[in-house]
């Protein structure tokens, strides 16, 4: 035990010392422009993390995989498009009424689809989040159709400049964000009795039973809190990334590959496997042929899970008793 | 009585002689379907779900426009046209299962389709090999080069949209060195490829190419390597979203070289994804989208003015590119057919001989060697100002 501890302790210090490096490295070589793409890399990057911390919250109680965790960002920023953009709702009010009726949608269907399956396997779960996030993208295109929707940045357009490099002011309500979102949920499911509870109740059901938290109620409150979180994300990105139908697929998957670097479960772990996996596909973006971008992105997944099959972040699993 | 008689004589032949005319008066006036005779069918396989919805939709919009204007007149030459519409659902392999229903269990004369490139080189080689016209509404170059005998195409193609792109580089902005940066999908990737082939022939350097993903939001790491080179000019190829995306991170960056898109943001859509970051893009498009470059009382003009009219009060909408091409694909046919009727060989041998039929994306001219029907001086470069289309005069 004691050896693998170590072990897994010097891999962890070998990826952060190799991001380090390359990071360091693109900035000697490419000076300003190499820091643009370090800053437009952590734009990139806590988009993905915003997404990926949805992952998280469903994962650590209970041990789901939700595949349907895009398609609430993609219905946040079409909810926001047609209540404030179209519909002249001031845009706070708008952004509460959409992230609520998100949320009333993820409860919704939690009770809907999830509960009734409480007594199958969590694979079983797995597939039906597929078809969720299908019904929702349909149901989105039905009713928006499929072009793509604008929405005003929150602070302007106008880029701020600093040591050569040029960032448009919406990446700091993402970044933001993303930073208010990870304590929230750290704290959440660190220092509440209910969070503690619902991280229990996914390794051991009686247990967590015991101290009166249910799975049924587990699992609720998660989708609860992940639609929220991702409607609330959704709404934020989309005046840098647009809304529209389809946005989900993409958010999903890369906010999943960012879950599984930073390690399912772990909420700082999202924002770092977010931060890193954007970090890296700019800078691989900018040095090589811009095709290759998303192969070495996943490439370096690969090798992640390979070496380090927990994630950056994550635990690795113990089933003590 | 013998007086009596001639006058009455006269008066009956005159009274038929004027029945006659009024009746026939009659007829020309309300020259109607006769139902009695055979309905001429065609087919029509279109993207009317998927992703290229957005292209199938105004296409069979303006087929059942057409379809109402000829059956309320005479049909094509008293025999009444019904337009069989199937939905490929944007995949080829439906487009393809579609194509074989029509031509086998409809038996329709010749088929309309698709919206896309790559469902309609899943339909080709069925059209060909049952000897039934395929009129697409497609653009990808490598449909009608090589010459198909029995494929036709509507819209501009891409080869146009870049000959004219090239010509605008070389003629007005006289620039010698530009950088591509394309969408990796099939449209970024055949338009860059193509580019890159024939800027050396307009002495014009590609100094550096890039791609992005079509769902990307950030294009500033290639933008920033772009920037790096001696580009005097960039040339996006690629569909919305992303060359907003483009157009927007240009103005953050500071970068201030001409972009010039492609056919592909020739809506409305971009200007309203990119904002005022839109403005000074400058991209090709058929003269369509700017009525006032279509010269004043020509047939021409006077076809799509009237084509807007009609499809304004009839969808409350307005036309688009592809309204045009699916409009113009179902005229070739029925216009075709009023010299051939619903003969399959026939009807596409006569469809080869159209000449300077009048279209809504232009006039149309089709021979043995040439399927595409317009020329790329149907295409006009615009430049958006102030969020609005203005022709770039070419100089």
């Amino acid at each position: 035990m004691g050896r693998t501890d170590r072990k897994q302790k010097m891999l962890l210090l070998g990826s952060a010392v190799f991001f380090c490096v390359v990071v360091v490295a693109t900035l000697i070589f490419k000076g300003s422009t190499g820091f643009q793409w370090i800053m437009s890399g952590l734009t990139v990057g806590s988009i993905y993390a915003l997404i990926a911390m949805g992952f998280s919250v469903i994962y650590s109680s209970t041990h789901v995989i939700n595949f349907a965790q895009g398609e609430f960002s993609m219905l946040g920023g079409m909810l926001m498009y047609t209540l404030s953009t179209r519909g002249g709702v001031p845009p706070l009010l708008g952004f509460l009424l959409a992230v609520l009726m998100v949320t009333a949608l993820g409860a919704g269907l939690e009770r809907a689809t999830i509960h009734p399956l409480r007594d199958q396997s969590v694979i079983t779960v797995i597939i039906v989040t597929i078809g969720i996030s299908i019904f929702l993208r349909a149901l989105a295109k039905w009713i928006w159709g499929t072009d793509p929707v604008k929405i005003a940045s929150f602070s302007g357009d106008s880029p701020v400049r600093f040591l050569g490099a040029a960032v448009v002011p919406q990446s700091f309500w993402v970044f933001g964000f993303a930073i208010l979102a990870v304590i929230l949920v750290f704290l959440f499911f660190n220092r509440t009795l209910m969070g503690k509870g619902m991280r229990a109740a996914a390794n051991n059901a009686d247990a967590a039973s015991l101290v009166g938290i249910s799975t049924s109620t587990s699992s609720l409150v998660a989708w609860t809190i992940a639609s929220g979180l991702g409607a609330a994300a959704g709404i934020v990105i989309a005046p840098i990334s647009f809304a529209s139908y389809s946005v989900g697929t993409m958010l999903g998957l890369k906010g999943f590959s960012s879950a599984i670097l930073g390690g399912l479960g772990s909420a700082p772990g999202a924002v770092v496997g977010g931060l890193v996996l954007g970090v890296l596909e700019t800078i691989t973006a900018g040095v090589f042929p811009s095709g290759y971008k998303d192969a070495v992105a996943f490439l370096i997944l690969i090798l992640v899970l390979l070496v380090r099959p927990q994630g950056l972040l994550g635990k690795p699993e113990d089933v003590k008793v | 009585m013998e007086i009596n008689k001639s006058t009455t004589k006269v008066l009956v032949l005159a009274t038929c002689l004027m029945v006659a005319v009024s009746l026939s008066a009659i007829g020309c006036g309300q020259q109607k379907v006769d139902t009695s005779k055979e309905v001429f069918k065609i087919g029509a396989v279109l993207s009317l779900s998927g992703p290229a919805a957005p292209l199938g939709q105004p296409e069979q919009r303006a087929l059942m426009l057409l379809q109402d204007n000829l059956n309320s007149g005479a049909g094509v030459n008293g025999h009444k046209v019904e337009f069989i519409f199937e939905d490929d659902e944007s995949q080829p392999e439906k487009a393809k299962a579609a194509i074989t229903r029509l031509i086998n269990q409809e038996k329709v004369a010749a088929v309309i389709g698709s919206s896309t490139t790559g469902a309609t080189l899943a339909m080709a080689p069925v059209a060909q090999s049952s000897k039934v016209a395929l009129v697409c509404c497609a653009a990808g170059t490598k449909i009608t080069q090589p010459v198909v005998s029995y494929v036709f195409r509507t819209p501009p193609t891409d080869s146009m949209a870049i000959t004219k792109v090239l010509d605008y580089l070389k003629g007005t902005l006289k620039v010698k060195k530009i950088a591509i940066l394309h969408d990796s999908n099939a449209f970024g990737t055949g338009g860059a490829d193509e580019l890159s082939q024939k800027a050396p022939g307009s002495g014009i350097e590609v100094v550096s190419r890039e791609s992005y993903g079509s769902t990307d939001t950030d294009m500033t790491a290639q933008l920033t390597k772009i920037k790096g080179t001696p580009a005097q000019a960039i040339v996006v190829w690629g569909t919305n979203p992303g060359p907003a995306s483009i157009a927007k991170n240009m103005q953050q960056l500071g970068i201030t070289i001409p972009f010039i898109g492609s056919h592909g943001i020739a809506n409305k859509k971009f200007i309203e994804l990119a904002g005022p970051a839109a403005n000074g893009v400058v991209f090709p498009a058929g003269k369509l989208l700017i009525p006032s470059s279509i010269t004043e009382g020509s047939d021409w003009r006077k076809a799509v003015d009237e084509f807007a009219k009609e499809y304004k009060a009839k969808y409350n909408m307005e036309t688009d590119t592809f309204a045009a091409h699916g409009y113009d694909a179902g005229l070739l046919i029925t216009t075709a057919m009023k010299t051939a009727g619903n003969d399959r060989v026939k009807l596409r041998d006569q469809i080869e001989q159209t000449e300077g039929v009048v279209g809504i994306d232009g006039v149309f001219t089709y021979s043995p060697t040439n399927h595409d029907g317009l020329k790329t001086s149907d295409l006009i470069m615009i430049e958006i100002n102030n969020g609005a289309w203005a022709e770039i005069k070419s100089s």
